[in-house]
C-alpha cells in the first residue's frame, strides 16, 4: 500500500472541497472496497478524507411519502428498516443477498453504489485493464470472461457492476443526491453508472470532489409487490451471475406496472425498458413474459465462456414475474 | 505517515501510534498482541478477523486503524474476560464446532453478533416475508453466518452449536416484527 495521509472531514462541505482540490485525494466510507484495492495496489490515493462520521446516517420519511436513505446508513440498517422491508422489498432483499453480515454492518449506502467491478483483470494489477490502467486493452475479452457483460459494453471493456443495491434502486428509480464544488444535484441512479465505451476508466457521470450524500425513493405504490432473486455459483456471499429486481402491478388479468432491473450483464444496473414496454397493459401470462425477455435479451453479445448467461437472464426474469404475478393484487 | 489512536479492546484502553495504512486486524495482533483475531484471506472474503466492532460484528482486516480511533472492540478472547466462557464458545466445544480451530474465534464473533442482529429484528434473505421468525431454522443460521469459512468444513456442527447457543442466550422476546434500528 502506498502511504496516505488520513483526515476527518469536519462536514460535507469541507470534505467536497478538500477531495475537489487535492487530485489524488479520495473520500473514505466503510471502506470495504477501497481498502481492498489501496492493498492489491489497484487504488494508490495520498489522502484519505474520512466521510464515515459525518451526520449522513438517518433514513427519513419524505412529506410525498418518499424515503431519504442517508449515504452513510449502512448496509445492514437500510436493509432491516422497517419502511424499506415493507414498501420497497426488492431493496431490502437486495441488500440482504449482497455480501456478509459482518461486511453489511461497515458498508454504506454511498458506498455500495460506487463499489467497483470484481472483474478479475481489473484487481490484477499485473494484466493489462483499460478501466485500470486506460489504453492497456481489455484481458478479459479474449480471457476468462465467465463473469463478464452479455449488454452495452464495448471493445475496450467486458466487465460487470457487481452491487445488488444499485439493481434494486435503478429498478425503483430512486434518485441520487450529491454535493459538488459547485453545490448539490440530483442525478437519477439509471444516469448514475455509465457504459464503458472508450472510456471504461470512468465508472459513473460523477466528478472530482462529488460526494453522494443521500438516496431518495419516490412512493411508487407498485414498489410493494416487487423482488430481488439473484442467481450465483454459491448459495450465499458470492457475486451475481444474473441478477432480477422487478415490481409488478397486475389489474384484471393485466400488467399495469412494471419496473425491471438485470444485475450481472452490464457494466451498469441494466435497465429493462424493452420489457416493461412489452409488458405494460398486456395479459399477465407465461407467454408475455417469454417475450418481454426476448425483447430486453435481443441485443445481447455473449463472450467465449458467458453464453449460459443469455438463458439464465432468460429464465430467471420470468421466474421473478411469475412469481411476483402470483402476490399481485388484482 | 502516522496517527495517534485509543481503542478499548476487550476492555482495556490501549492507546499507540499507528501508520495510517495499518489495519485493525494488524494493530491488534502486530501492535497490541491481541492474537485471538485471525488473519486468514486480508481482503474480506472468509470472516476469520471478525470482531464486534462498537458491539457489532465486522470484519477488520478492510478497516482501517485510524478510522476507529475511540472504538470499543471484543474478540473471542474478550468474550470470556469475566472468566466464564460466553453461551457460544461452550456451546462450540460441546458440539465439537471446529477442526483446525484458526477460523473459530471468527465464527464465535460473528454468531454472537449474528445472534444480537436477531434479536433486534433482523431479518436475512432467507427469511420469508416482512416479519422475523421466533427462533432461527438452520437454513437462517446458515445465511447468516455465510461471511465465515471453514475450510475444514465443520458447518454442520457449527450449526448446531449456534442452535444451542440460541436457546441459552435467548431467542426473539417478541414474536415477529422488524427493527427499525440496528444492532446495538
Amino acid at each position: 500500500m502506498t502511504p496516505f495521509s488520513y483526515e476527518r472531514a469536519p462536514d460535507a462541505t469541507s470534505a467536497v472541497a478538500r477531495v475537489a482540490g487535492h487530485p489524488n485525494a479520495v473520500f473514505l466510507g466503510g471502506g470495504t472496497n477501497l481498502v481492498d484495492h489501496m492493498r492489491l495496489g489497484v487504488a494508490r490515493p495520498d489522502l484519505l478524507v474520512d466521510v464515515s462520521r459525518l451526520p449522513f446516517s438517518q433514513i427519513e420519511t419524505l412529506p410525498d411519502d418518499g424515503i431519504r436513505i442517508g449515504a452513510g446508513v449502512r448496509n445492514s440498517d437500510l436493509a432491516a428498516h422497517r419502511a424499506i422491508r415493507e414498501r420497497y422489498p426488492v431493496l431490502s432483499q437486495a441488500m440482504l443477498a449482497g455480501a456478509s453480515g459482518q461486511l453489511r454492518n461497515l458498508a454504506t449506502t454511498g458506498g455500495n453504489l460506487l463499489q467497483r467491478t470484481r472483474c478479475a483483470y481489473f484487481q490484477d494489477v499485473t494484466t493489462p485493464c483499460n478501466k485500470r490502467n486506460p489504453g492497456t486493452g481489455c484481458s478479459a475479452i479474449d480471457g476468462h470472461n465467465r463473469d463478464h457483460a452479455i449488454l452495452g459494453a464495448s471493445e475496450h471493456c467486458v466487465a460487470v457492476h457487481p452491487s445488488d443495491m444499485a439493481v434494486a434502486l435503478t429498478a425503483l428509480d430512486a434518485v441520487v443526491i450529491v454535493l459538488g464544488p459547485a453545490g448539490e444535484r440530483r442525478i437519477p441512479v439509471a444516469d448514475l453508472h455509465r457504459l464503458p465505451g472508450n472510456t471504461p476508466e470512468r465508472d459513473t457521470a460523477l466528478e472530482r470532489g462529488d460526494l453522494i450524500v443521500a438516496v431518495e425513493l419516490a412512493a411508487l405504490p407498485v414498489a410493494v409487490n416487487s423482488a430481488y432473486y439473484k442467481v450465483r455459483d454459491r448459495a450465499s456471499y458470492a457475486f451475481a451471475l444474473v441478477s432480477v429486481a422487478a415490481a409488478l402491478e397486475v389489474r384484471n388479468g393485466r400488467v399495469a406496472d412494471a419496473r425491471i432491473a438485470l444485475g450481472g450483464i452490464a457494466h451498469k444496473p441494466w435497465r429493462a425498458l424493452r420489457a416493461e414496454a412489452v409488458l405494460r397493459g398486456a395479459a399477465a401470462t407465461e407467454e408475455t413474459y417469454g417475450r418481454a425477455a426476448d425483447a430486453e435479451l435481443a441485443d445481447s453479445r455473449p463472450l467465449q465462456h458467458n453464453a449460459f448467461k443469455v438463458p439464465l437472464a432468460h429464465n430467471t426474469l420470468r421466474m421473478v414475474l411469475r412469481r411476483l404475478t402470483a402476490g399481485a393484487s388484482s | 505517515m502516522e496517527a495517534s489512536i485509543t481503542l478499548r479492546v476487550d476492555g482495556r484502553e490501549r492507546s499507540l501510534r499507528v501508520d495510517t495504512r495499518t489495519t485493525l486486524l494488524d494493530a491488534l495482533r502486530e501492535r497490541l498482541g491481541v492474537t485471538s483475531v485471525k488473519k486468514g484471506c486480508d481482503h474480506g472474503q472468509c470472516g476469520a478477523c471478525t470482531v464486534l466492532l462498537d458491539g457489532r460484528r465486522a470484519t477488520t482486516c478492510l478497516a482501517l486503524a485510524v478510522a476507529y480511533d475511540g472504538a470499543t472492540i471484543t474478540t473471542a478472547r474478550g468474550l470470556a474476560a469475566s472468566g466464564n466462557l460466553h453461551p457460544v464458545q461452550q456451546a462450540f466445544l460441546d458440539h465439537d464446532a471446529l477442526q483446525c480451530g484458526y477460523c473459530t474465534p471468527g465464527q464465535i464473533c460473528s454468531a454472537v453478533g449474528m445472534l444480537e442482529e436477531f434479536r433486534a429484528g433482523h431479518p436475512s434473505f432467507v427469511t420469508e416475508g416482512p416479519g422475523v421468525p421466533a427462533a432461527l431454522s438452520d437454513e437462517e443460521i446458515r445465511e447468516r453466518m455465510s461471511g465465515n469459512l471453514c475450510r475444514c468444513g465443520a458447518y454442520v456442527n457449527i450449526v448446531a452449536a449456534i442452535r444451542q447457543a440460541m436457546g441459552e442466550v435467548g431467542g426473539r422476546e417478541t414474536g415477529p416484527g422488524t427493527a427499525e434500528r440496528a444492532a446495538p
